[in-house]
């Protein structure tokens, strides 16, 4: 069975970023696949992958990540400035960032169009947890 | 603060930071880009044909250390350019012993591996902090919106890093610069072959424009 966590921004924007991180990984290492609502700094991602690497084990293979952003491209300069403007004033709320567990999700496949994302076989994984391989 | 210090003072003296003598030029990307085949072909051309960095591999997460090849000496039509340079581990977001066991390797080999991979992918991200400048290598018959690819690129950009994008594995019938081209339209990309050396010229011709 897939379990999907949304987090929503207003949860998330409160925090600092190692406590972001935390709070991500924590949801994805129960084997849920967290969706939040906008996305990490370039620094806080980084620092996801290194949080993430350092956690990396026999049950814990590390993550899938994919962030999705709405912004409409041809926009004129006005445009463009005023949505500078809203990110800085209230957050990034416009993405959508996926995390899930790299044992179950197998890839997300990002396209400019789409997103797919693929899981592992859950039977195998199941039998393969229930074995203690 | 001194990081901070540093991007006022090369934004206001840009003279100060183009004499700088020793730049470090990094070598970013996923793994198995071919960042050690390019690396390798960089040493052989400007240092002789005897001098290694690494050794490149099929198998992922070959390169699990950071490289550094110092006083690279670059010399194209009266220009000159002498950097280090850094090769990097493939930077990932999961690490799995079970894929290495696929390229004929033992469990335990495997398993020492991961270790050293997830270590690695550590310190190429600590290492971002350290660059003059990029060449974030992607193999162009792979797809290039990945996540992996978004974030290493982000955050050179976040940190005012000068980015060149190499788009290896041209050789390869899957080759499709165009696709990178259109996920990152604002870098210079130049399509190479680091295997075969082919258009080797056009990347120094590039890392001449994005340093000068």
């Amino acid at each position: 069975m897939l379990t999907l966590q949304y987090i929503p921004f207003s949860e998330i924007e409160p925090l600092s970023s190692n406590r972001r991180i935390a709070k991500l990984l924590t949801g994805v290492k129960k084997n849920k696949i967290v969706l939040m609502q906008g996305r990490l700094k370039p620094e806080e991602e980084a620092a996801l992958i290194q949080k993430t690497m350092e956690e990396v084990s026999k049950e814990f293979r590390g993550i899938e990540l994919c962030t999705i952003n709405q912004e409409k491209k041809n926009k004129d300069n006005f445009q463009q400035l005023k949505q500078l403007f809203t990110k800085w004033l209230v957050g990034d709320r416009d993405s959508l960032t996926i995390i899930g567990p790299a044992n179950i999700v197998k890839e997300i496949k990002r396209n400019p169009d789409k997103i797919e994302l693929l899981t592992h076989n859950i039977k195998k994984t199941t039998k393969r947890k229930r074995n203690g391989k | 603060m001194i990081k901070k210090l540093k991007k006022i003072l090369s934004r206001v003296l840009p003279n100060l930071f183009k004499k700088k003598k020793h730049l470090k030029i990094g070598l970013y990307g996923p793994p198995n880009a071919g960042k050690t085949t390019l690396a390798n072909k960089i040493c052989k051309d400007w240092l002789g044909e005897e001098i290694e960095m690494g050794t490149a591999s099929a198998i992922p997460h070959e390169t699990r250390e950071v490289q550094v090849q110092e006083n690279i000496n670059i010399k194209k039509k009266g220009k000159q350019l002498t950097f280090n340079l850094v090769d990097t581990p493939g930077i990932a977001t999961k690490i799995d012993y079970e894929d290495f066991l696929k390229h004929k390797m033992n469990k335990k080999n495997a398993r020492e591996r991961a270790k050293e991979a997830t270590k690695g992918v550590i310190d190429a991200i600590k290492w971002l902090d350290n660059m003059d400048c990029v060449v974030v290598v992607l193999d162009s018959t792979e797809n290039p919106y990945s996540q992996v690819n978004i974030t290493i690129i982000g955050n050179l950009a976040a940190r005012d890093v000068p980015v060149l994008i190499a788009a290896n594995k041209t050789d390869l019938k899957k080759s499709n610069i165009k696709k990178i081209e259109s996920a990152f339209p604002q870098y210079p990309i130049v399509g190479i072959s680091a295997n075969k050396g082919k258009n080797i010229d056009e990347l120094y011709e590039a890392l001449f424009d994005l340093v000068h």
